[in-house]
C-alpha cells in the first residue's frame, strides 16, 4: 500500500515521475501534476490549448509535456481535484502557483504564509499574480514568488497573514 | 447567530422576513428558509425529545430522510421541519413522545387525482435529467420532490465535479444544478415541490403523495423512482444528540442555508463526502479538528484528501469515534485508536474539543417506494444496501418501474445523470419512440467512467444484482 493513502499527502518521492528536471523551468512556468490515482476524470486534458497533457483513457493518470507546456494556468483552474500546480524559477526565485479557495484572498503584492503538504510554514513569499475566474465555476489561480527556490517543490499552499 | 458573513464560492440571499411562533415564542426567519434551518440559524438546537428516555433531539440528516427533526406543525404532528419552509404566524411544536394527533381536521383538504405518462419520485441529478429528457420527445412528465428546490444534492455541491467534458467536469455542482433547474422551468416541466411521495399502492397502480395538508394520487402509466439515498448513522453512545449531523446534512445547512453548523468540528469517515465537506466547512470558516477514518487508508480519492492536509488538518486513520458527550449538545468527542481486527485498543482514547460530529460513514439507498411497489431488492454491500434488481435499461422487476441513481446503488452525480437518461430513453423506447442507439452511447460512456479501479466494487455489485 501506498503511504500517502495513509498520511494523506505525497512526498517529491511519490512525485519523481510527475516533476520537471530544474533546467526545464528556468524562466519557463509549466504545470505539474499531482494526481497520482486512477479516477475517471480529464478536464485538465480538455482544458489545455496546446494538448500538453496526456492521458490514454479517462482513468488515466495525466502526465504532462513539459516542452510543449505554455504555462497558461488553465487546468490549475479547472482541476476538479486541486491538483494542478505550475512552478517556475524566475531568475533566482521560485515560482508556484495554486488553485485557491478560501477567504480572504491575498491581494497582489501581499507577503503570505508558504505551506507545504501537510499544512506546515515552510517560508514566506509574495504574491505576484491572481487569476479570478467566475467563483461559481472554477477556482482562483494565485501566483506566489520567494527567495529560495530550493522549496520549489514544496510550496503548495499559502496562508493569508492575519 | 450562526449565519455565513462571506464565503469564498457562494453569496447567500436572504428573502424577506417571516414571522413564526416556536413554542409560544416569536421568531424572526427569511422567506425560503425551512423552519429546523431558522430555529437552528438563531441557536435552537433540540426539536424533540426520545419517547422512553427523553432524551433531547436536533437535526440529524436535513434533507427530509429521517425522522430526527419532527415538530408538531400549525397542528400536525411528524412534520420534517428540515423540509418545510417557513410561513408567517406557522405555529411550531417541539414534540415529544409519538406527537400529538391534530385538536381538528378542517385544515386538510379534499384529495386530488393527477393522470400523466411518466411520474419521477426526486428531482435529483437522476431524476431532473430524465424529465429533461422525456420532455425532448414531447412526453410530459410530472416530477415529486420533497423539498422546495430542485436539482437534489447538487444545489450544495460547492465543489468541482470529476468525469469528462460530457458529464460537465471541472464546474462546480451548484452551477449544474442552476442549469438544470433553468432547463425545467424553461421547458415548463411540471414539478410538485414540498411534496412527499409516501406510497406506491401496487394493485391500483398508484403513487400517493402529501403536500400542503393535501392528499394528491398520481397514476402514472410510467413510474421512475430517483428517491436518492439517506446518510448511514453508525452506532456509539451519544449519537443522538444534537450536533451530530449527517456530512451530507452539515453541507446542506452550511452551503444551501448559509449557516454554520457548528464552531469546530470533528469528521468521522475519510471517504469523498467525509473529505469533501471537511474541505467545505474550512470554506465556511468552521475549524475541523480532524478526520478520522476505521480503516487502514483513505478512502476517497486522495486529491480530496491533499487539500485537507494542505490546510493542516490531520486524518487519522485506524481511528474511530468512542462517544459524543454534552448536554443537550455535543460538547466533547472520544475517538479510540483501532487494531488491525477492528478492535479498540484500551489506553488509545482521545478527547476532543469539538462542538459537532460529522458521519461521513456511508450512504444508503431510499428503496422504501419500490420495496412497496413490489419491486424485487437484493442486499449488496458494494451498492450501499438494498437495492432493486434491474436490467441494464434500469427497469425494475416491475415493467412499468424505472430507477435512475443513488437509488438503485450509491455512485456519484454524473453517473446519476446519465442513469437518468438511460431510464428515460428506455421508457421512451417503449412508448414507441426509437432511441436504442442514444442508450447505447450512454451505456458505452457509463463503462468507461466505471472502468477505473475506484469503481470495481460498483461494477462487481451491478453484476450481481443485473437481470438480461
Amino acid at each position: 500500500m501506498n503511504n500517502y493513502l495513509k498520511s494523506g499527502y505525497l512526498s517529491t518521492v511519490d512525485l519523481s515521475d510527475f516533476l520537471p528536471d530544474l533546467s526545464l523551468i528556468k524562466d519557463h512556468q509549466v504545470a505539474v501534476t499531482e494526481c497520482v490515482q486512477e479516477i475517471p476524470c480529464n478536464p485538465c486534458v480538455t482544458s489545455c490549448p496546446t494538448r500538453s497533457i496526456f492521458m490514454k483513457d479517462i482513468n488515466d493518470i495525466p502526465h504532462v509535456d513539459f516542452e510543449t507546456c505554455i504555462g497558461c494556468g488553465k487546468c490549475v483552474a479547472v482541476c476538479p481535484g486541486l491538483a494542478m500546480f505550475m512552478i517556475r524559477i524566475n531568475g533566482t526565485q521560485g515560482e508556484v502557483t495554486l488553485p485557491y479557495e478560501l477567504i480572504p484572498l491575498p491581494k497582489k503584492g501581499e507577503e503570505v504564509n508558504l505551506l507545504n503538504r501537510k499544512g506546515e510554514i515552510i517560508g514566506r513569499g509574495v504574491v505576484t499574480k491572481i487569476f479570478l475566474p467566475e467563483r461559481e465555476i472554477h477556482s482562483a489561480v494565485v501566483t506566489v514568488t520567494f527567495k529560495d527556490a530550493k522549496i520549489l517543490n514544496e510550496v503548495r499552499n499559502i496562508e493569508v497573514i492575519k | 447567530m450562526r449565519e455565513i458573513q462571506a464565503h469564498p464560492i457562494l453569496n447567500f440571499k436572504k428573502g424577506k422576513e417571516v414571522s413564526f411562533f416556536f413554542n409560544g415564542s416569536k421568531i424572526i426567519a427569511y422567506d425560503g428558509e425551512n423552519i429546523a434551518m431558522a430555529l437552528y440559524r438563531l441557536g435552537i438546537d433540540v426539536f424533540s425529545e426520545s419517547p422512553k428516555l427523553h432524551r433531547p433531539r436536533g437535526m440529524f440528516c436535513a434533507i427530509g430522510k429521517c425522522s430526527s427533526c419532527m415538530m408538531r406543525v400549525n397542528g400536525i404532528p411528524n412534520v420534517r421541519t428540515c423540509v418545510l419552509p417557513v410561513k408567517e404566524n406557522m405555529i411550531v411544536e417541539t414534540q415529544s413522545y409519538y406527537g400529538k394527533l391534530p385538536d381538528k381536521v378542517e385544515n386538510f383538504k379534499k384529495s386530488i387525482e393527477i393522470s400523466k405518462d411518466v411520474a419521477i419520485v426526486g428531482a435529483g441529478p437522476a431524476g431532473a435529467t430524465a424529465s429533461i429528457t422525456l420532455k425532448e420527445y414531447g412526453i410530459n412528465p410530472i416530477i415529486i420532490e420533497q423539498n422546495s428546490l430542485l436539482g437534489g444534492q447538487l444545489v450544495k455541491q460547492t465543489h468541482k465535479f470529476f468525469g469528462s467534458e460530457r458529464e460537465k467536469a471541472g464546474i462546480r455542482g451548484i452551477k449544474i444544478a442552476e442549469e438544470l433547474i433553468q432547463q425545467i422551468e424553461e421547458m415548463n416541466i411540471d414539478a410538485l415541490v414540498n411534496s412527499t411521495a409516501f406510497g406506491f399502492y401496487p394493485e391500483e397502480n398508484i403513487l400517493g403523495v402529501f403536500r400542503d395538508n393535501q392528499f394528491i394520487k398520481i397514476s402514472a402509466k410510467y413510474y421512475l423512482i430517483a428517491t436518492g439515498a439517506s446518510e448511514k448513522m453508525i452506532p456509539f453512545p451519544g449519537n443522538d444528540l444534537p450536533g451530530v449531523f449527517g456530512a451530507g446534512a452539515a453541507q446542506t445547512i452550511m452551503n444551501v442555508f448559509g449557516i454554520k453548523p457548528g464552531n469546530k468540528i470533528l469528521m468521522i469517515g475519510a471517504g469523498n463526502v467525509g473529505l469533501i465537506v471537511s474541505y467545505q466547512l474550512l470554506q465556511a470558516g468552521v475549524e475541523v479538528k480532524a478526520v478520522v477514518e476505521a480503516m487502514d487508508e483513505i478512502g476517497g480519492y486522495f486529491v480530496h484528501a491533499s487539500k485537507l492536509r494542505r490546510f493542516g488538518v490531520p486524518i487519522l486513520t485506524k481511528t474511530t469515534i468512542k462517544e459524543a458527550v454534552g448536554y443537550p449538545r455535543v460538547e466533547k468527542a472520544i475517538t479510540v485508536n483501532l487494531d488491525d481486527s477492528f478492535n479498540e485498543i484500551p489506553g488509545t482514547e482521545k478527547e476532543w474539543d469539538v462542538d459537532t460530529i460529522c458521519l461521513s460513514t456511508g450512504l444508503i439507498p431510499s428503496v422504501n417506494l419500490l420495496a412497496q411497489a413490489g419491486c424485487d431488492l437484493k442486499y449488496s454491500p458494494h451498492l450501499g444496501g438494498y437495492v432493486p434488481i434491474r436490467n441494464k435499461y434500469l427497469m425494475t422487476t416491475k415493467e412499468n418501474i424505472y430507477v435512475a441513481g443513488d437509488v438503485d446503488g450509491i455512485e456519484e452525480a454524473s453517473i446519476a445523470m446519465l442513469e437518468g437518461r438511460i431510464a428515460a430513453l428506455s421508457i421512451l423506447e417503449k412508448m414507441g419512440f426509437n432511441t436504442q442507439n442514444k442508450i447505447t452511447d450512454i451505456l458505452n460512456e457509463l463503462k468507461s467512467l466505471r472502468n477505473g479501479p475506484f469503481s470495481k466494487k460498483v461494477v462487481q455489485g451491478i453484476k450481481e444484482v443485473e437481470y438480461e
